[in-house]
């Protein structure tokens, strides 16, 4: 068996993302002992891509409130978002973003000096009424600026960073407490367990399960991975947010401004079908209806290329002059991930993964709830999760833009607040460490050292990518969705045999791709047995025999699925919970139609 | 290939882990084109342009941005031509 020390803190914090970082500095700044880990460095977390900016109701252009914000959150999250935590997210939103704003963040200003806010896609002024100025923004370059302002916060507090370690597993007892996590030095192959009094997870999303996905390789969901492996069931993870228009095999994504120029989406025929499915709105109708007009398209053999797998963005019509000046950086994106320059040839382009609503179970001071004992929101001791490998819920069926630089900087803090407050309160000895729950980890990792005759992890990760793309992606079938689960389990049947040839134990890139592997191929089948389990349409879930009628609009089904799935590993099997309808302080937003 | 030179040429891989998709895919290409066939100066050169911010690397790479180091510049014409 393989050889491990443990080293001994009080919190131990997964990830050094957003949400990572942000609970870190809670805890340094409160004097306990705090491990962060992470397989990046920290400002190279994909926190850094997102751009659009943080939602924060602080009016400085005009009149606003987080009711308001709230509203909008409920309503965007086709009212599956629990709305405790929807309160709680939209009232904390103007402290996290000033508190942000004090550690250094650069952000864009009024003449006045007060943050500059600007308008986006969703967020609404009075109830729904006209768009308002929400999101703080520090040029397109928000999140890296955010994880520089606290990450520069954290080295003053000296917090404790292990760079380039990848995580393995979570430390769980026989009481189900959760006691830290193993964790494996890529320098130099050393397994250590971090033994500590708070365990947090932040370790991101899992985008890179579909075939086509706008994230970085990095998200590779470890810690559902890890999570699903200690019996905790992972929340919701059929909604998946798709963005329409990503580069056909790269998923580099193509921003909304290119149609807003006036970029056409065309099929084999060179038909500008959005005139068929949205003849007023055309090419410029929402997200969701574009994605799904594609994929029509496609699956009805009027998809582009020898495979008639991708549809064409055409801005060939466009004076050159604009596509430089209004889409910088558009046409790089062509010549080097489609070898076409948009100037002269339209783009190929098909609906790409964009961001993961579900997670681990949290309520909204950040701990990790489970079922137990009649109560489906039981708090497992000593484990805490923030930023999108969580599922408050706040999102639910959809996320709002900039919800999710706010999701992580709220719930960030709030579970490094909770943290400090049960250390505080708790015992000052570490529990005894599990030996079997380690042994389970060295095991797995003893497994893949000394696999021989196994699957290769690039085909079987291929495969995976493939099978969610096809069988449960943007727009959703019965009958597709129930091969896909036969197809996803015998994958990870492969998954469960990958054989690495390099045995080296320093920066061992291979072992790390197998380890990565064995996350992500959690979160891929959690997805697919939540989809096709849930028979209506709701948010980005959206399945073509839930079609809109008079009685269910928009296919969602509140009599019989207004509740949150639990996908569970042992056994494969789902649960249910309901969804929190009721706020902290304001009356329930009551149920309505979802409609923009 | 020795134990050192493999240590190294992991670690750069590894490095070329990045926060931005754009850049993962470059790099995914440049390993699948150079494999371990890789001198020391293009290590030392591809050493020194991991260590930039992903968004300023992507600009180098994308062709937005120049960069008069005689190092750098060659390793990014490469990764441009990619």
């Amino acid at each position: 068996m393989l050889n491990y020390t443990v080293r001994k803190f009080d919190a131990v914090i997964v990830g050094a993302g957003g949400a990572g970082l942000r609970a870190a500095i809670q805890l340094s700044e409160a004097g306990f002992k705090t491990a962060v880990l992470t397989k990046v460095f920290p400002t190279r977390s994909h926190t850094v891509a997102a751009q659009g900016g943080v939602a924060a109701s602080l009016g400085n252009s005009e009149e606003d409130h987080w009711h308001w914000h709230m509203y909008d959150t409920v309503k965007g999250s086709d009212w599956l978002g629990d709305q405790d935590a929807i309160e709680f997210m939209c009232r904390k939103a103007n402290e996290c973003v000033i508190e942000l704003e004090h550690y250094g963040m650069p952000f864009d200003r009024l003449d006045n000096g007060r943050i500059y806010q600007r308008p986006f896609g969703g967020h609404m002024s009075n109830f729904g009424e006209k768009p308002v100025r929400r999101s703080c923004a520090a040029a397109d370059r928000t999140g890296h600026a955010m994880l520089h302002a606290m990450y520069q916060r954290n080295v003053k507090v000296n917090t404790q960073f292990f760079v380039e370690w990848q995580a393995l597993d979570l430390v769980r007892d026989a009481d189900g407490d959760v006691l830290g996590v193993t964790a494996m030095d890529m320098e130099t192959g050393e397994i250590v367990v971090f033994h500590a009094k708070a365990t947090i997870f932040a370790t991101g999303g899992a985008g890179r399960i579909f075939y086509s996905s706008t994230n970085a390789f990095i998200n590779t969901g470890d810690g559902l991975g890890m999570a699903a492996r200690a019996g905790i069931p992972l929340e919701d993870m059929e909604f998946w947010q798709f963005h329409p228009t990503g580069v056909a095999g790269a998923g580099v994504l193509i921003t909304e401004g290119v149609r807003g120029e006036g970029g056409i989406l065309r099929n084999s025929a060179g038909e500008r079908f959005m005139e068929r499915y949205a003849p007023n709105a055309k090419d410029l109708a929402s997200r969701d209806v574009v994605s799904r007009a594609m994929v029509t398209e496609i699956n009805e053999g009027r998809g582009c290329g020898p495979n008639k797998d991708f549809v064409l963005l055409d801005i060939t019509h466009l004076d050159p002059a604009t596509i430089l000046k209004r889409l910088p950086g558009i046409r790089e994106i062509g010549i080097q991930f489609a070898g076409v320059d948009c100037i002269k040839e339209p783009l190929p382009v098909v609906p790409t993964c964009h961001y993961q609503m579900g997670g681990i179970p949290t309520n909204y001071r950040g701990e990790v709830v489970v079922p137990k004992d009649g109560d489906p929101n039981a708090v497992v001791r000593g484990f805490y999760a923030a930023g999108e490998c969580a599922c408050a819920s706040v999102h639910g069926a959809n996320r709002l833009g900039t919800n999710s630089l706010l999701d992580l900087l709220v719930f960030g803090k709030s579970a490094g607040e909770t943290a400090v407050e049960n250390l505080k309160a708790g015992n000052k000895a570490h529990k005894d460490l599990p030996q079997e729950s380690i042994d389970r980890t060295l095991a797995r990792v003893n497994r893949l050292n000394t696999q021989t005759g196994g699957a290769n992890v690039h085909e079987t990760r291929l495969a995976m990518q493939r099978t969610m793309q096809a069988h449960c992606g943007v727009f959703r079938f019965k009958d597709m969705l129930e091969q896909g689960v036969a197809k996803i389990l015998d994958v990870q049947e492969q998954v469960r045999r990958t054989e690495i040839k390099d045995k080296s134990q320093v920066f061992n890139t291979a072992r790390i791709e197998a380890l990565e592997l064995d996350n992500l191929i959690e979160v891929a089948v959690a997805t697919m047995v939540s989809a096709e389990a849930r028979k209506e349409s709701r948010g980005a879930h959206v399945r073509d025999d839930a079609p809109d009628t008079a009685e269910r609009p928009n296919g969602r089904d509140d009599q019989n699925w207004l509740k949150h799935t639990l996908w569970y590993r042992e056994g494969n099997r789902l649960d249910y919970k309901p969804v929190n309808l009721k706020p902290m302080s304001v009356e329930t937003i009551a149920l309505k139609k979802r409609a923009y | 290939m020795d134990e050192a030179k493999r240590a190294r040429l992991g670690k750069l891989r590894w490095h070329c882990r990045r926060a931005l998709l754009e850049l993962d895919l470059v790099f995914q290409r440049f390993w699948e084109g150079t494999g371990d066939e890789i001198d020391e100066e293009t290590e030392a050169a591809l050493a020194r342009l991991l260590e930039m911010e992903d968004h300023d690397l992507w600009d180098l790479v994308s062709g937005r941005r120049d960069t008069a180091d005689p190092q750098l510049n060659g390793m990014v014409e490469r990764l441009r031509r990619i």
